[in-house]
């Protein structure tokens, strides 16, 4: 055994042995992030300690919003009071054959005895601040479980559909954006009733349609809306348009490019849309009968 | 430039100084607009510097639990955030002595590569995780944190400077 000379401080164990010990903690905790997903609860906690702070980073902008707001000019206010009042008008127009729709549409749906449907519940909140990480666009509203904001609600904005509540702490919540990697949301071309899935490609202003036959139906310039059969989204939301259409026979799939409707880097407020997530329940039975069927097709194949 | 003295004798830091800074630090990485590529990591800066300067009052503990709250205040893994500022702090503390020997400006050559490191723990997390590389501009950010190192560490040591003695002729 090497005997050395006690050390003149006590500094406890070593640089290298503390490294080891936090980086196998980190490590862990990445683990058990990613993989068992148990770590809920301690992030609510980190989330209250961090929470002031998290207020204070929205603050400045909404200052200069105020300060802003607090110079506009007359005439920008005359011509924006203008406008205003031609919107009024058009919409009122619209407005008046949307009752007059509207009951038309609950008495058709009477008569066919489906759902009718919930108009859904909406409340505003305020982008605080959006999120560092290179690798998903993210945002942080400050609307929480204390907001009755639940996780999987939409977030609109005037224009159209904005993200997903995806993580929610007691009075904030993260958002992913549609333009997130991986997001994906089912969506429907009004113009043909065709169906598809709108996935976010990573970068703000892009989008593109999956799984898209080379000889369906989409043009430039038409506007997507959601279908509402993932039972998330509310049908009918604007999402998107396309602005790039490109069909090469090599390919199985048609390579289409959209633009998302909502200006998420413009605004600084945001709607939570509480939507009435009832689905009708999975029939249960179906699926076992089901089952067998699809076990004798793959053993077929696998013969075969 | 007396203010870029290599070696000066400095009064004790204080440390509720030391926790004002580190929470400047977070709020900082929060506030700036969007343009997420550009943002230098503020928190990994701080750090950096006060495991070099006073490595027998911040190190790993402070090092880890900040990297907890920004997994948290970005929505990122848990953990990913405290393994590399863990890492940063053990390189701050390794070469503490050696840093010091350097003026400010000699001191950013070894800062940056430092600062690219903890960057690369952080994308090599992520891509275990399985997402996509974001690209190289994503170390911008790491080069102009260490371009800010010289106003940083002149800015955190102000109060620590003696103040003149009036009466010294």
């Amino acid at each position: 055994m090497e005997h050395q000379p006690p050390p003149f401080f006590r500094t406890g164990p070593s640089p290298l042995a503390r490294l080891l010990i936090f980086s196998t903690l980190a490590l862990a905790l990445i683990v058990a992030d990613a993989r068992l997903k148990y770590l809920d609860t301690l992030r609510q906690v980190a989330s209250v300690i961090i929470y002031p702070l998290q207020r204070i980073a929205g603050a400045p902008a909404s200052i200069a919003q105020r300060a802003s707001e607090f110079f506009t000019s007359s005439s920008a206010l005359r011509t924006e009071n203008a406008r205003l009042a031609q919107e009024t008008l058009n919409s009122a127009a619209q407005l008046q054959q949307l009752a007059a729709l509207a009951t038309e549409n609950e008495h058709l749906r009477k008569l066919v005895d489906t759902r009718a449907r919930v108009p859904a519940r909406t409340s505003l909140a305020e982008i605080l601040y959006a999120a560092r990480d290179p690798f998903s666009r993210k945002i942080v509203i400050d609307q929480g479980s204390q907001n009755d904001v639940l996780p999987g609600q939409p977030v609109i904005d005037g224009a159209g559909v904005v993200g997903q509540v995806t993580r929610v702490y007691p009075w904030l919540s993260e958002v992913t954006l549609i333009t997130d990697k991986g997001h994906l949301v089912p969506v429907l071309n009004p113009r043909n009733g065709l169906r598809a899935v709108l996935a976010g490609t990573g970068n703000d202003g892009a989008l593109e349609l999956k799984f898209v036959p080379l000889n369906a139906e989409f043009e430039n310039g038409d506007q997507l809306v959601t279908s509402g059969i993932d039972g998330v989204y509310p049908a009918g939301l604007p999402v998107a348009q396309v602005v790039n259409v490109e069909r090469n026979a090599a390919f199985l799939f048609a390579r289409i490019v959209c633009k998302p409707l909502a200006g998420v880097n413009n605004h600084k407020q945001v709607l939570v849309v509480h939507a009435d997530q009832t689905l009708p329940e999975r029939p249960a039975e179906q699926e076992e009968k089901r089952a067998p069927v699809a076990k004798k097709g793959r053993r077929g194949g696998g013969g075969g | 430039m007396e203010i870029l003295a290599r070696h000066e004798i400095l009064l004790p830091v204080r440390p509720a100084f030391i926790v004002f800074t580190l929470v400047t630090a977070v709020l900082l990485n929060m506030l700036l607009g969007w343009a997420a590529w550009l943002r230098p990591d503020f928190v990994a800066l701080v750090v950096l510097y006060w495991c070099i300067q006073q490595p027998r009052r911040v190190g790993f503990t402070a090092a880890f639990s900040l990297g907890l709250l920004m997994d948290v205040a970005e929505g990122t893994l848990f953990g990913q955030h405290a393994l590399a500022y863990s890492i940063l702090a053990f390189a701050g503390i390794a070469l503490h002595r050696r840093v010091r020997q350097f003026s400010l400006t000699e001191q950013v050559v070894h800062v940056i590569p430092l600062l690219i490191a903890n960057d690369l723990i952080v994308v090599g997390i992520r891509l275990l995780a399985g997402a996509d590389f974001p690209g190289y501009r994503y170390f911008v950010g790491s080069l102009l944190a260490g371009a800010l190192w010289p106003v940083v560490s002149v800015l955190l040591k102000l109060p620590q400077r003696p103040r003149a003695d009036p009466d010294h002729v």
